[in-house]
Order: structure tokens, then C-alpha cells, then sequence
């Protein structure tokens, strides 16, 4: 799978998604990542363009696994869900540009049904949790003919707190 | 004047980067009909291979959820407005082969 974007956050967003996967095992948790795309010289591009190289997160919206049935290795988004994000990337000046879930014992691959059921143009990060430690963590998108995710490098600001 | 549709912001790529377009059309599925016509990028992401639309993707005629009114046949006159609204779903079951 090649390398598609890079995908900038700060550590202490790295930390927070890597602490809620903690958090929510054996569970999968989620949630938005709101921030925006730039053209890699800081200007903002939004609105669906989809082959910018940097795109920042700038502030996570955690929500519920709404997956009561199978919360261990599904979750669910729902359209209200959805749009309460959007409204609060709005709120922030930012869009929602993806989604983060964490895979408990497992790696932080994308599944064939996290294919399946994906967007274009969203990152979806996923954050292993092994026994409640939190371990790897990889962002992906899906390609135009759905037919497979390509990853994102993710940069992090702050090495020190990685 | 017509029936507006918001393009959700991952599709909006496929559809020349506007954020809504109008069609003409008296049911939902006559205006994603359109809609896809309009812009055939679109269709993979909305519908299956056999034409239905894919489960993660929600419709709403004025904020009223067409699952909950006549689904794809449910009636639409100008100045309604369809909104395509994604949900999300994953997770770590049923890999593929790719998995370590």
C-alpha cells in the first residue's frame, strides 16, 4: 500500500487518542478528528480536495461506540453523531477531516469491513491496544475505487511526549 | 428553482468540489439518480454494485430521515432539500489478508 499524505498532530493529540484507547478497552473506542487541509505552505484549502499533501489535526470529538452488540472489535459512528462533529469542528473554525477507533489485541491494520465501510477523502486513524496498553498507531485513506486504504505517515510535533 | 442537495465534504471531490447542486426531481431516488448522473464519480461511494444504497449512507428530505418516510421513493417538490449524511463504522474483526 503506498504512502498517500501526511498527517500532522501535536503529541498531546497523539497521547489523548492513544489514552481513550486505553480507556475504552477491551472496547473499541472513537471519535472525529477536526482540523483542516493546507497545501503544505500553511495556507487552508477545505472543502474536499483530496490530494493536498499536509492535513493537521487540530482537536479530537470522542464519542460513543454505539456498537452495544459487538463493542470489542466493532464500532459505530451514527449520521447524528456525525453532524454533532461537524458542528463542533464548525464551532472551532475547522472541518471534520476523519475518524480514530482503536483495534484491542489486535493490529493497527484496517480490517476488510473498516474497507468496506469507508469514506473517501477521511483519515482513519487506529490505534492498537494490547492488553490495555496502547501500542502502535497508523492512519489510512481509502482509495478513489474503494478498493483498498493507502497509509498516511503521521507526523508529530513533539518527539519528547510521542 | 429545484430540490437542493448537500454533498457531504468526502464526496465533494467527486462532485467538482460544491459543497450542494440542484436537480429536478419528485422522489429521493430521482434526484440521487440525477445527482450521479450529473456526477458519475459518485455513484460507487452512494450505491453497491447492484444499485442499493450502501448502509452507511443516511438521507434526509428537510431533516426527516427517509428510512423513516417512503425510503428512496419518498416524494420531493422544489425548494426541499436532500442531505447525504455519512455514518461510520469499522473495526477489528474479519480481516483481511493483509493483517499481520
Amino acid at each position: 500500500m503506498a504512502t498517500a499524505a501526511t498527517l500532522k498532530m501535536s503529541a498531546a493529540i497523539a497521547q489523548e487518542i492513544r489514552e481513550q484507547g486505553a480507556q475504552g478497552y477491551p472496547n473499541e473506542c472513537c471519535g472525529a478528528l477536526l482540523g483542516r487541509d493546507t497545501d503544505g505552505s500553511g495556507a487552508t484549502t477545505t472543502g474536499g480536495s483530496v490530494s493536498l499533501p499536509v492535513r493537521e489535526i487540530v482537536a479530537l470529538f470522542p464519542l460513543v461506540n454505539r456498537r452495544d452488540d459487538s463493542p470489542r472489535n466493532r464500532f459505530s459512528v451514527t449520521a447524528e453523531d456525525v453532524r454533532d462533529s461537524e458542528r463542533a469542528a464548525q464551532e472551532k473554525g475547522l472541518d471534520v477531516v476523519g475518524w480514530y477507533h482503536s483495534h484491542p489485541d489486535h493490529p493497527a491494520r484496517p480490517s476488510q469491513y473498516d474497507r468496506e465501510h469507508a469514506w473517501p477523502w477521511y483519515s482513519y486513524i487506529i490505534v492498537s491496544v494490547a492488553n490495555g496498553k496502547p501500542q502502535e498507531m497508523t492512519s489510512w485513506r481509502l482509495s478513489d475505487d474503494r478498493s483498498e486504504y493507502a497509509c498516511e505517515e503521521i507526523a508529530i510535533r513533539d518527539r519528547a511526549s510521542k | 428553482m429545484g430540490v437542493k442537495v448537500i454533498i457531504p465534504t468526502p464526496l465533494r471531490v467527486y462532485a467538482g468540489k460544491r459543497d450542494s447542486t440542484e436537480v429536478k426531481a419528485t422522489t429521493v431516488g430521482e434526484a440521487l439518480g440525477r445527482l450521479t448522473t450529473e456526477f458519475s464519480d459518485l455513484r460507487k461511494h452512494l450505491f453497491t454494485d447492484d444499485g442499493k444504497l450502501r448502509s452507511f449512507v443516511n438521507v434526509y428530505v428537510n431533516d426527516e430521515d427517509i428510512r423513516y418516510l417512503a425510503k428512496e421513493n419518498t416524494p420531493t417538490k422544489d425548494g426541499d432539500t436532500i442531505s447525504i449524511v455519512p455514518s461510520i463504522a469499522g473495526g477489528s474483526a474479519f480481516c483481511c489478508s493483509r493483517c499481520a
